[in-house]
């Protein structure tokens, strides 16, 4: 019956394969986007996710943050390596003696980019739109130190000439605030603060509309550095160098192209085969084998963040004091950060970062197993007996689980006390958090602004972010008096018995400070590691060696 | 045939279209957490504004129905994650992209698993037979995420004859094509063999045979067309379930489709997405339910009669 030649179809079948498989290498350009960016003056990046939107009003993450500070500019600039304010859209500016009332000169160069002058008036409509209530601006807050912007955001004063921003001349703008705040100046730059261009919203429609389709690129007007060319969703970002900028005779990049890639192996391979200049992150199985085999192309710089667990101060048996310490002294945080996380953090004994504008915590959390155990047996569990079981929770993640794990072992062998590890899926956790329905959980928390603030403010009695039940009366006047006094000691002096105060109660736990760890190709200059990892891109530039 | 048609949309496919969408509606809504939650939570004077812009304050009957009503409408809502776009806008921009990498995938599962099908099952329990089929098998077992990196790997990092990712390149389509086709060629190659080797043993061949056709025909011709029923069945679910686009294929090689936004919808709580989504992945598995049974009328005289 086989009179055919089944030979021949094995063949055939190899031929179309190798047809549909060969088709087309040929149509790959020849040249990697890096060199060719080197050459033309176009940085690619990998940015992460897709940004929400391109409205500095109400977008909320970094992926946004990283090209919103491209096509915008605000009142002052930071320089890239200290990050230390400098000016921006204003020329100069001055400060009352008592530090509440600031006077803006914005220069008469500034221009947006359809070559409309950008006004202090320009800066009142910004500012009244992020805090007019119906456009649910979730960053609206970090406005609250100007002088009723508080009470005009929540609705109890609608006249906005109470609020403490006033445009004395077209290019005069006075804003002042609730109280002196030094951190002032490194507010401004948030892209909160940052304008949007009156008539173009207007445009587009109402002052307080959200989610119009202002941001689009063939809408968008800004006045950074760079404008906004091409937005493909969930493919590329492309800005390019903005001609009406008041300083473009320094900008030295022609474009820069933000690609949103999510899975950080996908963006390893990207960089690898010569796609992205910077990415935005480095799978943990590379980090050791690019610090071993290529040092020069990975980047660890510390980040203004830190990982700690919360603990639930309501819940016993943790709401002991005695517990609580004793289950902090008892993590091996130096361990951890060598042997599981691996990416350069710093073992974290205290809650603010080290050396943030200044302030270093005094007080520690040691490690300290012996009087971790001698704690546990004060509080009437020795060596862990009659210790109820506890949970720890976790947003689901591979990285969250492996530290959990390690620390679960930690507390098992050196206090003999069983934890159950509990993860779920991101909103669920955020869910349980908020209604502190659970004993120990895992979080993170990352600077808005280089001060010890960011960071203290948060623990609070009912602050938004609390979240452990935790409510000291001595704490909250310290962070209260804080925002009043000016002069730097003392303030600093302020923070530390608050976080004296923080620490020695225990209602969280500090494990690391967070390192951004990032690829980058040895062509980038003018980009500086720094506190926030901000890199203002008009002094970044390609050599073409 | 025309009625047959009409009976479905109305009797089948617009009740459960329906049911779809009231279940989704409120499942979503069940889920832990909302679409505002976030690790610095929001004051609650901010969410209370946010919910008031998205109609999330009112009661929830009063929501289900005016969803249903803009539904009817065709209007799919605001994205709650994206506030500048509607679901409609962003379904309609990435829906062409998943639609094109899922007709080159299903181009490549045809050709390679009717092929190793019908070597397979002209020469059954042979050397053609077995290795085909291992591979088929093997197919199926090796998952997207493990065969997508696998082929960068070897084609863009060691050969560079491709980018390792983007959808910029005619040639940035084919091994993105290969990953996600692979499991379906291999079904394929699968059902194809059954089908062939059940129909290559009926009568009407034996008779094709004494008339003296020649070989090809006979296979092409007369056997194919039997042979490839389950095949067609099988491709009914399968093609909407490839050009509706795949989180891991379009994950691992950065393509801006469909795929991606199922799954990050659920998890950003992205109601009005979720629901845009979930109803259009409906619609496109019945439709291609409803070709394939067109199609299948039209190969197999037997269902014709029934009518």
């Amino acid at each position: 019956m086989k009179t055919y030649n089944h030979d021949k179809h094995i063949k055939f079948s190899f031929l179309l394969l190798s047809v549909l498989t060969l088709m087309t290498p040929g149509c790959r350009p020849k040249i990697d986007p890096v060199e060719h960016g080197n050459h033309k003056q176009i940085l690619h990046i990998g940015n992460g996710t897709e940004p929400q939107d391109l409205d500095p009003h109400i977008v909320t993450g970094v992926p946004e943050h990283n090209i919103i500070s491209a096509l915008l500019e605000g009142l002052v600039a930071e320089d890239p390596k200290t990050l230390q304010p400098i000016p921006g859209v204003a020329e100069d500016w001055e400060v009352s003696p008592d530090g509440t009332v600031y006077t803006f000169d914005l220069r008469k160069n500034a221009q947006w980019s359809n070559g409309d002058p950008v006004t202090a008036h320009d800066f009142v409509f910004s500012y009244k739109r992020i805090l007019a209530p119906a456009l649910g601006s979730e960053y609206a807050y970090m406005l609250y130190v100007i002088k009723n912007a508080k009470d005009f955001h929540k609705g109890t004063i609608t006249d906005f000439l109470q609020v403490g921003i006033k445009a004395m001349a077209h290019d005069i703008l006075e804003i002042t605030l609730e109280n002196a705040t030094p951190y002032f100046l490194s507010l401004l730059n948030h892209y909160s603060w940052f304008p949007v261009h009156p008539p173009t919203i207007l445009k587009h429609g109402r002052i307080d509309e959200r989610g119009t389709k202002w941001t689009r690129s063939e809408n968008f007007v800004g006045n950074g550095p760079f404008v906004l060319d091409t937005w493909k969703i969930n493919d590329m970002i492309i800005v390019k160098k903005n001609e009406t900028y008041w300083d473009a005779d320094n900008v030295r990049l022609n474009a820069i192209h933000f690609h949103p890639i999510e899975d950080e192996r996908t963006e390893e391979r990207a960089f690898r085969s010569g796609q992205l200049h910077i990415t935005g992150s480095v799978p943990l199985s590379k980090i050791e084998v690019y610090k071993e085999k290529k040092p020069d192309l990975i980047k660890i710089s510390t980040f203004l963040g830190t990982y700690f667990y919360r603990i639930n101060v309501h819940r016993p048996p943790l709401n002991d004091v005695k517990v609580r310490r004793a289950l902090a002294m008892a993590i091996d945080r130096e361990g951890i950060v060598k042997n599981v996380t691996k990416g350069g953090q710093q073992p974290a004994y205290a809650f603010t970062p080290p050396d943030t504008a200044g302030y270093t915590t005094r007080t520690r959390i040691p490690s300290d197993i012996h009087q971790a155990k001698k704690l546990l047996a004060e509080a009437g569990y020795p060596n862990g007996m009659g210790f109820p079981k506890i949970e720890l929770l976790y947003n689901t993640s591979e990285g969250h689980r492996t530290l959990a794990q390690a620390i679960q072992q930690m507390w098992k062998k050196d206090l003999n006390i069983n934890v159950k590890l509990l993860n779920q899926e991101w909103k669920v956790y955020l869910d349980t958090v908020k209604q502190q329905n659970y004993n120990i959980a895992r979080a993170g928390w990352i600077g808005d602004y280089v001060d010890p603030n960011t960071f203290l403010d948060m623990f609070v009695t009912d602050g938004g972010n609390n979240d452990t039940g935790w409510s000291n009366p001595e704490y909250d006047q310290r962070i209260r008096e804080v925002a009043k006094i000016s002069n730097f000691p003392q303030r600093m002096e302020h923070f530390q018995q608050a976080e004296t105060i923080l620490l020695d109660q225990t209602p969280i736990i500090p494990i690391y400070f967070y390192t951004r760890v990032y690829l980058i190709q040895p062509n980038v200059k003018g980009w500086y590691e720094n506190l926030l990892d901000h890199h203002p891109y008009k002094y970044v530039y390609l050599s073409k060696k | 045939m025309t009625t047959f048609i009409l009976k479905r949309i109305f009797f089948e496919t617009l009740p459960t279209l329906l049911i779809i969408a009231t279940l989704t509606f409120f499942m979503v809504r069940l889920a832990p957490g909302g679409p505002f939650s976030q690790e610095k939570s929001v004051t609650p004077e901010i969410l209370e504004n946010l919910k008031a812009h998205y109609g999330l304050n009112a009661p929830l009957h009063k929501q289900y129905f005016d969803y249903m009503k803009n539904l009817l409408r065709g209007d799919l809502g605001p994205s709650f994650k994206y506030p500048n776009r509607t679901v409609n806008e962003l379904i309609a921009n990435a829906f062409p992209v998943s639609f094109e990498l899922g007709l080159y995938a299903l181009l490549f599962a045809l050709l390679v698993g009717n092929a190793a099908g019908l070597i397979a099952a002209l020469c059954p329990n042979t050397k053609s037979d077995y290795i085909p089929m291992s591979l088929a098998m093997l197919g199926i077992c090796i998952p997207s995420f493990v065969l997508g990196p696998l082929l960068v790997l070897i084609f863009s990092l060691w050969l560079g004859w491709f980018s390792v990712s983007g959808w910029d390149f005619p040639s940035d389509r084919i091994l993105p094509a290969i990953t996600l086709g692979a499991t379906y060629a291999a079904y394929i190659a699968r059902l194809t063999r059954s089908g062939m080797l059940e129909i290559l043993n009926q009568d009407f061949i034996r008779t094709a045979r004494a008339k003296g056709l020649p070989e090809y025909k006979i296979i092409l011709k007369h056997g194919f067309k039997g042979g490839v029923i389950p095949v067609v069945s099988f491709l009914g679910p399968a093609v909407a379930g490839l050009i509706s686009g795949s989180f891991v294929v379009e994950t691992i090689f950065q393509i801006p489709g469909l795929g991606r936004f199922f799954v990050n919808a659920a998890f950003n709580r992205d109601y009005t997405m979720v629901l845009g989504t979930v109803l259009f992945f409906a619609i496109l598995i019945i439709l291609f339910n409803l070709v394939v049974d067109i199609i299948l009328v039209w190969l197999n005289p037997k269902l014709r009669f029934r009518e």
